[in-house]
């Protein structure tokens, strides 16, 4: 069934990818339908969205941060008529159990790109006379919400997106972000920070794109003072953090002042481990091996399937002995090693009960970071300056200092660093875990390179541009692993990235990114007249700019 | 540091082959309560090297673990009892880990492990 999404207007980007990723979450496989409502802007708040239940329409409404209000749409038009007129036609056996006398309701008017005065509130309120409203009036706790929403050319100078025509909209709420969360979690109550604490908005979107849940097991390599884990905690997920930066990780600002205590501040289960370590040389131990039991099938139909591209195919072969036919021939290349079947509880739900024994080295169900770009905050890794350049042997550390001794740490490029990190995601997360991370990018009048980081483990599913200054801005991107790891794959995968630093990222190296952004602008004598028309020039509307 | 993540942690030093499982030397131990979880406990329990973790727990003064596991052990409400103290509410407060290979001490101080590496081990 169709519903109406309308979102907050802000991070426009973000809106689709986090509803697509919560649907998923909720156990909706199949790609979401969108559509816009006629006459709208794609960045408009007003979307139309289809999903199968009210019940994955609620959920996902209420875990998300971004979305406003899902609404059963009961009408919308051009003008009060053509709303009436919708509303009317709309079929009674959905209006009238929301009617009912024994029900309270609500009615909220709500416009987008003007304030409405209260008096003109109430005369709305009044013009739905036609609907035969049965219930009591409670304003506090209804059973049932109304919302009239509209949206109209105000004038052209509030940077909202352009509105060719008025646009009216009435529904019933079905769910709606918890807004609540932010201010709980805001950086400004929060008791250890530092210079680059992710934004509790952005670390909660950042959550919900891994699709944390309850019992899942989330990895931060560069986890600072714990900002993005806090969210990840809030959800339910066991956290697990590493850093380089040993005062960081270890000491804070004090036994009350540290990463822990950001969790112990808001009540959140502490996480799993922290510990210091290098991101480009992961003190991890090779195969981790997970024996992957198919127990009622569960993991194989919701995670392997919508990633493999014979998904379509093993979803229609769903008997057990027609599984094992499709293992025997290999076709499921990863799985295809060595698989033994334990029969048994074949006969209730259709279930199966498949033992896997392949090693795979994953661990991991999300990791979610954000890897210093070189800007704010640059990246380090193990071994001298020097050393790596060559120009000196390895310092061998004398045996009486061995204990106390603080190694010296190099310039971590960026691309080398999203380098190591896509190979340790593949490496250590499950099958269909997710890889989410912001990625730097330059803005050069107002153009945008599209070429992010690939590896052959992984699908880009989203990426979402959050605008950070005219120089430059940050993307956050959203990968899901789809095939298993292997020595082959790291070799693709570092000529991918060879090629990819060649083509792309020059500008990635040592400090390129860092003077980007903060070199002085030179304009050239007789060119200050251009600038200035190039200010009046600029568009009234702001676009991802909010 | 859990024994959980001593279960996942290996010395990476260069030329290392078999740097998995570090040695513990327990100066601190703490018990920390921890939300039983079983749901966590059977999702972990095939990705962990069952005799590291039993060495581990020895290590921090606890020997009642079973030598082998096998997963349908976990049906037992006492084992899971068992495997969650050892796994996540015992605490190697101080004390270091040591390479099995090198005899490399990474020390483990206020909890969090240090592990990274020296210039001469890059």
């Amino acid at each position: 069934m169709w519903y109406l999404c309308v979102f907050f207007h802000r991070l426009l980007d973000y809106r689709r990818a986090e509803v697509e990723s919560l649907a998923e979450m909720l156990g909706v496989y199949s790609s979401l339908e969108w559509r816009l409502p006629e006459n709208q802007h794609p960045d408009s708040p007003f979307h139309l969205v289809n999903l199968p239940s009210e019940d994955v329409a609620r959920n996902i409404a209420n875990r998300s941060i971004l979305v406003k209000g899902i609404y059963e749409l009961w009408g919308e038009g051009s003008s009060f008529e053509q709303l009436e007129e919708a509303i009317k036609n709309y079929p009674e056996d959905r209006k009238l159990p929301y009617l009912t006398c024994e029900t309270t309701f609500k009615v909220t008017v709500d416009s987008f790109g003007k304030a409405i005065s209260f008096q003109e509130q109430n005369d709305r309120i009044k013009s739905l006379a036609f609907i035969p409203f049965k219930g009591r009036v409670n304003l506090k706790n209804p059973d049932f919400n109304f919302w009239l929403m509209e949206t109209d050319d105000y004038g052209a100078h509030n940077g909202l997106p352009p509105v060719v025509q008025k646009r009216i909209f009435f529904g019933r709420l079905v769910g709606g972000a918890d807004r609540k969360l932010l201010p709980t979690y805001q950086l400004k109550s929060r008791r250890y920070l530092g210079p680059t604490a992710m934004d509790a908005e952005m670390a909660f979107l950042m959550a919900n794109q891994a699709q944390v849940m309850p019992g899942k097991l989330v990895y931060d390599p560069f986890v600072g003072t714990g900002s993005i884990l806090v969210a990840a905690a809030h959800f339910g997920a066991m956290t697990m953090g590493a850093d380089i930066d040993i005062r960081a990780v270890r000491d804070g600002r004090g036994p009350d002042c540290n990463v822990w205590s950001n969790f112990k501040q808001y009540g959140l289960p502490l996480p799993v481990a922290l510990l210091r370590a290098d991101n480009n040389l992961p003190p991890w131990r090779p195969g981790l091996k997970e024996v992957i039991v198919f127990d009622s099938g569960y993991f194989f139909l919701n995670t392997m399937i919508p990633f493999h591209p014979l998904g379509a195919w093993l979803v229609r072969a769903l008997t057990v002995d027609e599984m094992c036919e499709g293992y025997g021939s290999g076709s499921f290349e990863c799985l295809a090693a060595s698989l033994t079947m334990r029969e048994g509880n074949t006969e209730e739900n259709n279930s199966m009960s498949l033992v896997a024994p392949t090693q795979f080295h994953c661990i991991f169900d999300a990791i979610l970071c954000d890897p210093p770009y070189g800007v704010r905050a640059g990246g380090r890794k193990s071994g001298g300056r020097k050393l790596l350049k060559g120009i000196v042997g390895p310092y061998t550390v004398p045996d009486d200092k061995r204990t106390d001794h603080i190694p010296s740490t190099a310039p971590y490029s960026l691309a080398e660093c999203v380098h190591d990190l896509l190979d340790l995601a593949a490496r250590m997360l499950v099958m269909g875990g997710r890889l989410v991370y912001f990625y730097p990018v330059l803005r050069e009048n107002d153009v945008v390179e599209n070429h992010f980081p690939e590896h052959p483990c992984f699908k880009l599913i989203a990426s979402s541009e959050q605008i950070l200054s005219s120089r430059y801005s940050r993307v956050l991107l959203t990968m899901v692993k789809t095939g298993s790891y292997t020595e082959k794959v790291a070799e693709a995968a570092i000529i991918k990235h060879q090629e990819f630093k060649e083509n792309y990222v020059k500008w990635l190296g040592d400090c390129n990114l860092h003077s980007s952004v903060f070199s002085p602008a030179h304009p050239q004598l007789g060119e200050e007249p251009d600038s200035k028309s190039c200010k009046e020039l600029k568009p009234k509307y702001r676009g991802k700019y909010v | 540091m859990r024994l959980f993540t001593h279960n996942m942690l290996s010395s990476n030093i260069k030329g290392v082959a078999n740097g998995f499982p570090l040695r513990i030397e327990a100066e601190q131990v703490l018990e920390k309560q921890v939300d039983f979880n079983p749901d966590f406990l059977k999702n972990m329990f095939p990705k962990l090297e069952w005799k590291a973790l039993v060495d581990g727990a020895r290590a921090l003064g606890y020997a009642d673990l079973p030598e082998e596991a096998d997963s349908l052990m976990l049906e037992s409400e006492e084992f899971l009892r068992k495997f969650h103290h050892v796994l996540l509410e015992l605490h190697l407060e101080e004390g270091a880990l040591t390479c099995p290979e090198t005899g490399r001490k990474f020390p483990v101080n206020k909890g969090i492990p240090n592990m990274l590496l020296h210039e001469d081990e890059v």
